[in-house]
């Protein structure tokens, strides 16, 4: 989080809490009380140990006797106060967990939710470690001032009737009373405005260094095989040290306010002392009131900071949910229509003057491609020509911004939510794997039979391999899984969309980690398989290209040519440069 | 009088990072973790002496404090009227002492802040070089997310433990020990009966720590599979779109959002419960010493004085307790923390560089194979008994099926790793005698991913030669035949290539990472085979580059294409582990055999 407190952070981390409050009412309720509880019953063991000393102690020690039921009377009177105040604390701590982790988990519930219904196009304009960051630290951050605030909420109620209470007892007194502690509580926001700064800068720091950390251990190979260890480990130790100066400067703040808010009550308490004893002399108070409220001025110091540390999370709280906030309010979901597919072979698949742009840039300059049922085209094209962004038109993953792409004569928006990923499957270029089973990984949670799991692994060439791991079908790949190659895990993504039986396949350059023989006896299968399935694939290879009925031509966003490889190759020089340009690397060398 | 104790209330276990334990050796305890910690970075022990006194002045000042204000109000106003000078004076000495102890406390935390931030900076720093000495075998793609921690969370969170803990646990051990020893001046008895009534609860307290600590676990390991899952919403949004199973994703998200909360209850109420019997306890305790001293006080063993500040003792004597209880999950993590970085500086650098280390002899570089195998450790040979000589100045292609070997013998050569058996020599000098310093300027080996730094393409080429001017970065290119595709950057040598050179194409990184080979001058080249993603176009200047970066120098270059293989001077056939052929391209193509079968399957779909 390397964002600048926002302006008026207060008022509005006043409103996030006001938030929680109202999402949970009554747990937010029992942590005040008790918290409340635990203030008075704070209070009430000062009482108790005063009135023991005073009844108890000092009578019977003076008279050389002591009665049986006096002493089992302290001793009750301490024990059920004390056991009053724990029911304080555990109504407090527990009611205030149960309410963080209650709005903890019902954001990242909602966060992740909205996850799941924006359009892929908004994924796309956001960066993963952004997003992970919005569902994990940020709504940990959001909540973070929910810890303390029931027991600050309680210490404010005392804090007020603790007033009420100095003001009938003594106005002077009073006074230094309302000096002190709004005193503490002004130090402690002093203190969190000029420490928040810090805390971001050590936080960017710490990502930096950790960016640093990232990028010389990924390229740890180059960093050995150059001999630049020492240099590296240079770049790390700037970074490193600029990180600790910064902390070296949170501990001098921090060092500094301790110590004052520590000793600001004690100095208090010398004060009433002090003014006390004088109004004392002048017969306004008498002793014993002076003594007590000395008590309380000490027993207060404590709950106090629970002000504080409120107040301290508040800017990090805020930045958090204004985080939050971007991802719960982003707009745009696709709509659907109600139109269903009813064809049960090869999809029809036609694309009119779609065009589509990533921001500013058109990469997509008016699309038109028919497919009839049951071919196979594949579309070439050189880097950057929009070969994959058609691909996940197709599927529509996304919606052109002018034209149209239809199935079966249909447009893909008016079909119902689900009808499309019913009929046709894209494998992209980098594969996904879920942290699941191999099964899980292929079916994703569909009731399959394991005959057709295993018919779809065979024909994405990868029944040999899943056959060989430990568990078979049972084997967890994936994040904490059995580390696959990239070829295995393509193949595993390609069984995948098989196993669907899609009326319409997308494969986009989903080959590219299969060894060339392997890729070949791949798509050999798909033509023979009896499903009829329409095939688009993107290709680089030309023998992948060989086995299409169609060549697409996509040169600069738009469609250069088509026909069949023959054709192509003889009539575009564009097409003949791309697709033979290893046959010339080969001649080149031996000539 | 009963102070609140120190107490602060705080979410459980944030997010935390990593992953396996790089332990070098047995697991060590809490305390050897430490010392041996104490050992590997001695800043931490810098004028330890003086913050020690510092912290035991300042915990004086605690107890002090509250015992002036006491005597304050027993002297001075217990009179029938209060003594005005007495006050007065008490106030001052008290206000004084109130000072120093403020003073003292500052000047701790301000040397133990730069103690520890000065010895965690040192352990960062040996942690990052040592993990670059490992060798390639430790630092594998998979663990690298983790040897990141290694230098970042992990030290993170010990410094979080000393911002937080540390104070209160140096504290609260001063203050303890400062308690026992005036509780004991006042009255051995009541300090007997005092320990006595702690002592179920420090028994307690270990069978209390050990259920927080596995329930803080619990909530660690939910959190990890939450943050697992709510990655597979957003890196697998694709493929949950393409394939509709928002709905399931969704429901695994719900399960484990819900496993942790859950967790971070069950870990909140054991720590409640905790916290609850330490004050259960204390109360316990000063009720009995209410009823003991008493007693005591009758038959003269106690003043009334002294057992109402005995009262007050109990109270600093219970703090450290429930501190003790609150601070334990962070003083784990600190610990698991520390164990973990100390773990990567205790693996040993299995390829190290030689202490008395020889230059390479000047000159173009010839390599000698002397009956050489290697194992992966654990695993079966890959390389079984290469042994082989290739003359200075020759261009090698060496060939063979995936996973048949080759790439191990291209970081055999390198050094990245050492043979299992035999040896490797160049230029007659056994590898393992260079030092580090000729080897790695005379052999530079261009790595199958062209690895960019998040920098311009000048800065990562001088990764190959430090000193380089941009005008010689500039000249490489050209000499490189690279003029052209230079020209077309937006700054020229001064573009900035993005994080991992992401802003260049796959096939324009290898280009950057073949002119950084070509300023390293090296007289020994190897070349790793060029990734497959890379397209046509590129494909046609990165064969050219490479032609212009291997003449005239001792190359081996691990082919993925065979065209490699046809322009070479010479072509090792690896199969199995074996070199099984050798010869030039021309003889070998039609001599039945491995060499013929793999020209043939890859002619074949290109002709």
């Amino acid at each position: 989080m390397t964002t600048k407190p926002p302006p008026g952070v207060l008022r509005r981390g006043f409103g996030v809490l006001w938030v929680a409050v109202k999402e949970q009412p009554r747990i937010f309720t029992v942590a005040a009380v008790g918290s409340f509880v635990f203030a008075v019953t704070t209070i009430g063991q000062a009482y108790v140990f005063g009135a023991v000393t005073d009844r108890v102690i000092v009578p019977s020690i003076e008279r050389g006797e002591a009665e049986t039921s006096a002493l089992a009377l302290a001793f009750l009177a301490i024990m059920l106060v004390a056991t009053l105040k724990v029911a304080g604390i555990i109504a407090r701590r527990l009611g205030a967990g149960i309410m963080q982790y209650r709005l903890q988990a019902g954001y990242r519930q909602r966060v992740t939710r909205r996850y799941l219904t924006l359009p892929f196009a908004w994924h796309q304009r956001h960066p993963t470690g952004e997003l992970l960051s919005n569902a994990g630290s940020d709504v940990e951050a959001t909540w973070s001032p929910i810890a303390p605030f029931p027991f600050a909420v309680g210490v404010v109620v005392m804090l007020v009737g603790t007033l009420g209470l100095l003001v009938v007892t003594d106005p002077v007194l009073a006074l230094v009373g309302s000096v002190v502690f709004p005193l503490i509580a002004w130090l402690t926001v002093v203190y969190s405005r000029r420490m928040s700064p810090l805390m971001t800068r050590a936080q960017q720091l710490r990502g930096e260094v950790s960016g640093i950390a990232h990028e010389s251990f990924d390229g740890a190979l180059v960093v050995k095989t150059l001999g630049r260890e020492t240099s590296e480990t240079e770049r790390f130790t700037a970074k490193a040290h600029e990180l600790r100066d910064t902390m070296i400067r949170v501990g001098r703040l921090r060092g500094l306010f301790d110590p004052v808010i520590e000793a600001l009550p004690s100095l208090g308490v010398l004060v009433v002392l002090l003014v006390g004893t004088a109004r004392v002399g002048s017969g306004a108070i008498d002793a014993g009131q002076l003594v007590r409220v000395a008590y309380l001025f000490t027993l207060l110091a404590f709950p106090v900071r629970a002000i504080g540390w409120v107040l301290n999370e508040l800017p990090r709280s805020v930045v958090g949910w204004d985080r939050v906030q971007r991802v719960l309010t982003a707009s745009g979901s696709q709509e659907h229509g109600d139109a269903r597919l009813t064809g049960a072979r090869g999809a029809a698949l036609s694309v009119a003057g779609a065009r589509f742009a990533y921001g500013d840039a058109e990469v997509l300059h008016g699309v038109d491609l028919e497919v009839a049922p049951g071919r196979t085209v594949a579309v070439v094209g050189p880097t950057g020509s929009g070969k994959s962004t058609l691909a996940t038109l197709l599927v529509r993953l996304v919606d052109p911004a002018q034209g149209v792409v239809r199935l079966d004569g249909t447009d893909a928006r008016d079909l119902a939510a689900g009808e499309v990923a019913r009929a046709a499957a894209l494998v992209p270029q980098s594969t996904f794997l879920f942290d699941d089973t191999v099964r899980g990984n292929v079916t994703l949670g569909a009731d399959v039979p394991d005959e057709d799991v295993w018919a779809a692994l065979r024909l994405a060439q990868a029944d040999g391999f899943v056959a060989a791991l430990g568990s078979g079908l049972d084997t967890v790949v994936g994040e904490r899984g059995t580390t696959l190659s990239g070829g295995q895990r393509q193949r595993l993504a390609l069984a995948r969309a098989v196993v669907r039986r899609p009326r319409l396949l997308v494969l986009d350059d989903a080959t590219s980690a299969v060894d060339p023989q392997v890729e070949q006896r791949i798509l050999a299968g798909l033509r023979a398989s009896d499903a009829g399935s329409t095939v688009v694939v993107v290709a680089y290879r030309q023998a992948t290209i060989a086995l299409a009925d169609e060549v697409v031509f996509l040169d600069r966003g738009v469609v250069a040519d088509r026909g069949t490889h023959a054709a192509l190759s003889a009539r575009s020089a564009g097409y003949r440069d791309l697709v033979t340009a290893y046959e010339r690397v080969t001649d080149e060398v031996i000539a | 009088m009963t102070a609140p104790a120190a107490e602060r209330p705080r979410s459980a276990a944030a997010p935390r990072t990593g992953g396996t334990v790089d332990a070098a050796g047995p697991e060590r305890g809490a305390f050897a973790t430490l010392a041996h910690g104490l050992r590997l970075a001695p800043e931490f022990r810098e004028g330890l002496l003086v913050t020690l006194l510092l912290a035991l002045l300042s915990t004086a000042g605690r107890v002090v404090v509250p015992v002036a204000v006491q005597q304050t109000i027993d002297r001075g106003l217990s009179g029938p009227t209060p003594d005005t000078g007495l006050v007065r004076t008490a106030c001052l000495l008290a206000a004084a002492a109130v000072l120093v102890t403020a003073g003292a406390n500052y000047a701790m935390n301000v040397r133990l802040y730069r103690t520890t931030e000065n010895g965690l900076a040192a352990l960062r720093v040996r942690g990052f070089r040592r993990v670059h000495d490992l060798s390639v075998l430790h630092q594998a793609a998979e663990r690298r997310g983790s040897l990141v921690s290694r230098v970042t969370s992990d030290v993170d969170t010990i410094s979080t433990f000393m911002q937080w803990g540390g104070l209160l646990v140096l504290v609260s051990t001063a203050q303890m020990l400062l308690a026992t020893v005036l509780m004991l001046v006042w009255s051995w008895q009541l300090t007997l009966l005092v320990y006595a009534c702690f002592l179920p609860l420090f028994l307690g307290v270990r069978f209390f720590q050990a259920r927080l600590a596995s329930a803080y676990l619990t909530v660690r390991e939910r959190m990890g599979e939450l943050l697992g899952a709510v990655a597979e919403s957003v890196v697998g949004a694709q493929v949950i779109r393409a394939h509709a199973v928002e709905a399931r994703t969704a429901e695994r998200v719900d399960t484990a959002v819900e496993a942790t909360r859950a967790a971070q209850v069950r870990a909140q109420t054991i720590a409640a419960a905790t916290y609850s019997s330490g004050e259960l306890t204390a109360a316990f305790a000063n009720g009995a010493v209410v009823v003991v001293g008493v007693l005591l006080g009758i038959d003269g063993d106690i003043t009334t004085g002294r057992l109402v500040g005995f009262l007050f003792l109990v109270t600093l004597f219970i703090q450290p307790v429930q501190v003790a209880t609150e601070l334990l999950n962070e003083a784990q993590n600190a610990v698991a923390g520390l164990r973990r970085v100390l773990g990567v500086l205790d693996t040993p650098t299995d390829v190290a560089d030689p202490a008395q280390g020889r230059p390479l002899p000047p000159g173009p570089v010839g390599v000698v194979f002397d009956h050489v195998a290697f194992a992966y450790p654990g695993g079966p040979e890959v390389v079984h008994d290469v042994d082989l000589a290739i003359a200075p100045r020759t261009r090698v292609a060496v060939v063979g099926e995936t996973g048949s070997g080759k790439t191990t013998l291209a970081k055999l050569v390198t050094r990245l790793m050492d043979p299992t058996r035999g040896r490797v020599l160049l230029s007659g000098v056994p590898l393992d005698e260079v030092a580090f310093s000729s080897l790695r300027s005379r052999v530079v080996m261009v790595p199958q991913d062209g690895f960019l730094f998040d920098a311009t393409v000048a800065d990562n080429v001088r990764y190959g030669r430090a000193d380089a001017t941009d005008d010689e970065v500039e000249a490489a290119f050209l000499e490189l035949g690279l003029g052209d595709w230079l020209a077309g950057l937006p700054d020229g040598v001064a573009t900035a290539v993005g994080e991992r050179g992401e802003s260049l194409s796959v096939g324009e990184r290898q280009l950057v990472a073949i002119a950084r080979a070509y300023v390293a001058d090296p007289d020994l080249l190897v070349l790793d085979e060029a990734t497959s993603a890379v397209d046509p176009a590129t494909e046609v200047r990165l064969q050219r580059a490479l032609d212009a970066l291997t003449r005239g120098r001792t190359t081996l270059a691990i082919a993925h294409r065979l065209s490699t293989a046809e322009g070479a001077d010479e072509v090792l056939v690896v199969d199995k582990g074996e070199v099984v052929q050798r010869g030039p391209h021309a003889e070998l193509v039609d001599v039945p055999g491995v060499y013929a079968r793999l020209h043939a399957s890859w002619v074949a779909p290109h002709r």
